[in-house]
């Protein structure tokens, strides 16, 4: 029989074997999932994980890596703030839908004015209208104790909506002979958030990325408020005890994570989508969860979490598209890497013990 | 006197990874004897007692109960075999009423109506008055404690293991507790008790083991030994009680004027216009049951519950409205109860610890930034001016033990240069030797102008160190008045007596 028995103090060695054993596991697991769909699981597994590094295709492939890292990055990193104080935001979809609306609304509404400042006014209202957005249910909740998952997890289907309209609606593009979407902003310069270093796939929104993960990994390693916010999380009325206002903490928390979705709405809307459509968004927000766990709420592990996630987007990609698996089986998979990470995790707190066969 | 051998424990160890916390122990208990165990933190006692309650497994040696060899699996063996324990922290919930809590510990619950008389009938044939219908959140401290009591009671033990049973009752309760104790000896039931006051096992036990460092150091008959000498052997020193220098009443430091606050806590007392003031260089002892304001009390010094600015005066300031960071600027430092949790944050280092209230008054940010070279520094002078056991400051505060834990968090705050000093149980749990360092380094600070509040269930540590005495009784703190001259039944009637236990007894009688 086997039993955990809790560790003095958490295992450095699972702290960092933890996200390696989770992807062999998902590996490993993935494959058996593919053998049994009827494809050659090594196959699979090699097209997801090595051909878009070392592939044919790979000059195309790697800048796609960074193309679909960086909101990723930009997201998981606002919310593993708020996650390492204890405050769930589910809701950063639908934070990073609001700005993108707001900020390709205000980018829109100054079309054709070719000024150098259309672009960072854009930035300005991206994070407002994300801000604005994870506002909602931060105040709801210090005001009158809602539960901010549900609550921001809800208001994703409302910002769905509201994308509808604005793409059959509000900013549809009045030359656009009806189709649904708006303006594109590859024909709108000033506004616009091109490739920076052609084929690399970078553009402001990768620069945003790294620049977040390096500010947040100084702000909880050596600033006052990255200890607050551990300190919340771990031990909630030792934070009170140090003086912490936990109100204050979930405004600030839920307004950050909010702000930095809602910037990664805007470069994606102004860059790789192009324009509001009614399904611009694939769901970053909500896989920017796993990547934030993946990446043990560290900073720079979210970096790389990103990274390797963005690797299942593309590689996942290709597999569907060379190998004819269902798009469903590359979700599970991506799943499964959550779910392994969760379950190794405990090794870090835990040993496991296999118990004294007692005589019974 | 020679009793029928119950429990025999032979060479007996234990390790743990870094730790021997039993090494080599024999004793033996006789039926209805009064067994002792006594020893500083960490010197192997709850070890023990887990392993003979089937927690823990032994790594070597045998044990022996009732003749046959004894080798519990899981405290439901232990209990088929007749031990009970007590722990000294109740695991009762408070939203269940006593026979519910009662039933929950039992493997085989009888139908609730049958086992509140059950409850009923063991609790008036021992002095226990208890009502099962009644729900636990509502009851104090005693009240839990008898609730603990009597779940073991109604398996009939053998053996009755009792951790530290007295640290949450009033005198007046203390002495029915013997009673009962005393009673369930006289019936052929061996106890095994874990206390740190000496007179009491003085009062109570047959006979003492003492265990220093996972060895036993001696065995003896407590009554033929003074409290002093028992505590010499424990610590395997010489001990010297605190001493004072009493120095000049200064002016007013902390006053707190009709002071009502609801409580923050489920099923916690309220306070209800509380008054006093500390002048520099005085010590004003708080006592009462535990569960009659004293959480609430620090919180709302602490800053942690706030109030109208008037209500608390810091240095003459109006702080009420202030949180716990402006207070601290204030000068005013806290030290709450619960170690675990509150006072530290378990999981993070004793650097990151002594950060958590040492950043401001030790000026160990700059601009928001963590200076954590300063802050390493402050961590370690804690850690040797203190005497703090511990590998080095990186560890996590929860690898401490709770005596060892307590030190540095006393520490912590009194190395602020504070103005006012508020602790609530500064030396639960911890050792003898301990308990003495803590008291004198609150002496010296009260010597070098500082007002201090203890607030404490420990009668004898109040007494030896405070200045001024009140009692918390309800959420109503009384008159505070001199200590010199007050006795320990005028304390025990501030305190409320002894919650209506006297009747079961007289009923009895």
């Amino acid at each position: 029989m086997l039993r955990l028995e809790k560790r003095p103090t958490p295992s450095q060695f699972w702290l960092y074997a933890t996200p390696v054993v989770a992807v062999l596991l998902t590996m490993i697991a993935g494959g058996i999932l593919f053998g049994l769909l009827g494809k050659n699981p090594v196959a699979v597994i090699k097209t997801i994980f090595w051909d878009p590094i070392f592939g044919e295709f790979a000059f195309y492939l790697r800048g796609q890596l960074l193309v679909k890292a960086g909101p990723l990055i930009l997201i998981a990193i606002g919310l593993s703030l708020g996650f390492r104080a204890g405050i769930w935001n589910i809701g950063a979809e639908g934070q990073y839908i609001m700005g993108a609306i707001c900020g390709a609304g205000v980018a829109l509404a100054l079309y054709p004015t070719e000024s150098r400042l259309v672009f960072p006014l854009a930035i300005l209202a991206g994070a407002l209208g994300g801000w604005a957005w994870a506002m909602i249910p931060a105040i709801l909740k210090t005001r009158f104790n809602t539960n901010e998952i549900l609550v921001s997890l809800m208001l994703v289907y409302v910002a769905e909506t509201i994308l509808a309209k604005a793409s059959t609606g509000f900013l549809r593009n009045p030359e656009g002979a009806g189709f649904p979407g708006s303006r594109s902003f590859s024909t709108f310069k000033a506004a616009s958030n091109p490739e920076l270093i052609a084929g690399s796939g970078l553009h402001w929104g990768g620069v945003a990325a790294l620049a977040t993960g390096v500010a947040a990994y100084v702000l909880l390693s050596r600033h006052i408020l990255g200890f607050q916010i551990k300190l919340a999380g771990q031990a909630p009325r030792a934070a009170r005890f140090h003086g912490v206002n936990p109100e204050k903490l979930v405004l600030l928390c839920m307004g950050l994570s909010g702000a930095l979705a809602g910037l990664a709405g805007l470069f994606e809307v102004t860059g790789p989508a192009g324009k509001i459509s009614i399904d611009f968004n694939v769901g970053y927000g909500f896989t920017a969860i796993i990547v934030a766990f993946l990446g043990r709420l560290n900073p720079l592990g979210i970096v790389l979490a990103g990274f390797l996630m963005a690797l299942t987007y593309v590689g996942g990609e290709m597999a569907a598209t060379n190998m004819g698996l269902p798009s469903a089986a590359i979700q599970v998979f991506q799943g499964m890497l959550l779910f392994f990470l969760l379950g190794v995790d405990v090794l870090t707190n835990y040993r496991i013990r296999s118990a004294f066969m007692g005589a019974r | 006197m020679t009793r029928p051998e119950l429990l025999k424990i032979e060479g007996i160890s234990k390790s743990y990874p870094g730790v021997r916390a039993n090494d080599d122990v024999s004793f033996a208990v006789g039926e209805g004897e009064v067994h002792a165990l006594l020893g500083e933190n960490g010197a192997g006692k709850s070890t023990l007692v887990k392993m003979i309650y089937g927690l823990v497994r032994p790594d070597e040696g045998k044990m022996t109960f009732r003749g046959a060899p004894y080798t519990p699996g899981k405290p439901g063996e232990a209990r088929a075999s007749g031990v009970a324990m007590v722990f000294q922290h109740f695991s009762l919930f408070e939203a269940l009423n006593v026979a519910e809590n009662v039933a929950l510990g039992m493997e085989n619950p009888p139908p609730m109506r049958e086992l509140a008389a059950r409850i009923r009938a063991v609790s008036e044939e021992y002095g226990l008055p208890l009502d099962p219908a009644r729900m636990v959140g509502d009851l104090s401290a005693g009240e839990r404690q008898r609730v603990e009591i009597i779940r073991c009671l109604l398996q009939d033990p053998k053996l009755l293991i009792m951790d530290e049973p007295t640290s949450v009752l009033t005198p007046q309760e203390v002495e029915i507790l013997f009673r009962t104790l005393r009673q369930l000896s006289a019936e052929g039931t061996a106890i095994l008790y874990i206390s740190h006051k000496l007179e009491e096992i003085r009062a109570l036990c047959d006979e003492a083991t003492i265990l220093r460092r996972g060895k036993v150091v001696a065995t003896c008959t407590p009554r033929e030994k003074t409290a002093r000498e028992l505590a010499e052997m424990m610590v395997g020193a010489s001990l010297s009680p605190p001493e004072r220098h009493p120095g000049e009443k200064g002016e007013v430091v902390l006053g707190v004027t009709d002071l009502s606050a609801p409580s923050p806590i489920p099923f916690g007392t309220s306070l209800k216009g509380v008054s006093f003031t500390v002048a520099r260089g005085e010590v004003l002892g708080i006592a009462g049951v535990a569960g009659n304001g004293q959480d609430e009390l620090l919180l709302a010094l602490s800053g942690e519950l706030r109030s109208g600015p008037d209500k608390v005066r810091i240095g003459g300031h109006a702080a009420g409205d202030l949180g716990p960071a402006e207070r601290r600027k204030a000068g005013l430092v806290a030290a709450p109860e619960d170690r675990y949790g509150h006072a530290a944050a378990p999981d993070m280092s004793l650097i990151e610890n002594a950060f958590l209230t040492g950043a401001l008054r030790r000026g160990l940010t700059k601009n928001g930034f963590i200076d954590w070279a300063a802050t390493k520094t402050f961590a370690e002078e804690v850690i040797a001016t203190y005497d703090v056991r511990t590998p080095g400051s990186h560890v996590a505060a929860r690898a401490l033990s709770g005596g060892n834990l307590q030190k540095f968090l006393i520490g912590r705050e009194l190395d602020q240069t504070p103005e006012v000093i508020v602790i609530n149980q500064p030396t639960w749990g911890v050792d003898a030797a301990a308990a003495a360092a803590i008291r004198q380094a609150i002496l010296n600070r009260a010597a070098e102008g500082a007002g201090v509040v203890v607030i404490s269930q420990d009668l004898d540590e109040l007494l030896e160190i405070a200045d001024q005495f009140a009692v918390l009784n309800e959420g109503r703190l009384t008159k505070p008045r001199p200590v010199q001259g007050l006795t320990i039944d005028e304390i025990g009637l501030m305190m409320g007596g002894a919650h209506g236990m006297e009747v079961a007894h007289h009923v009895e009688a």
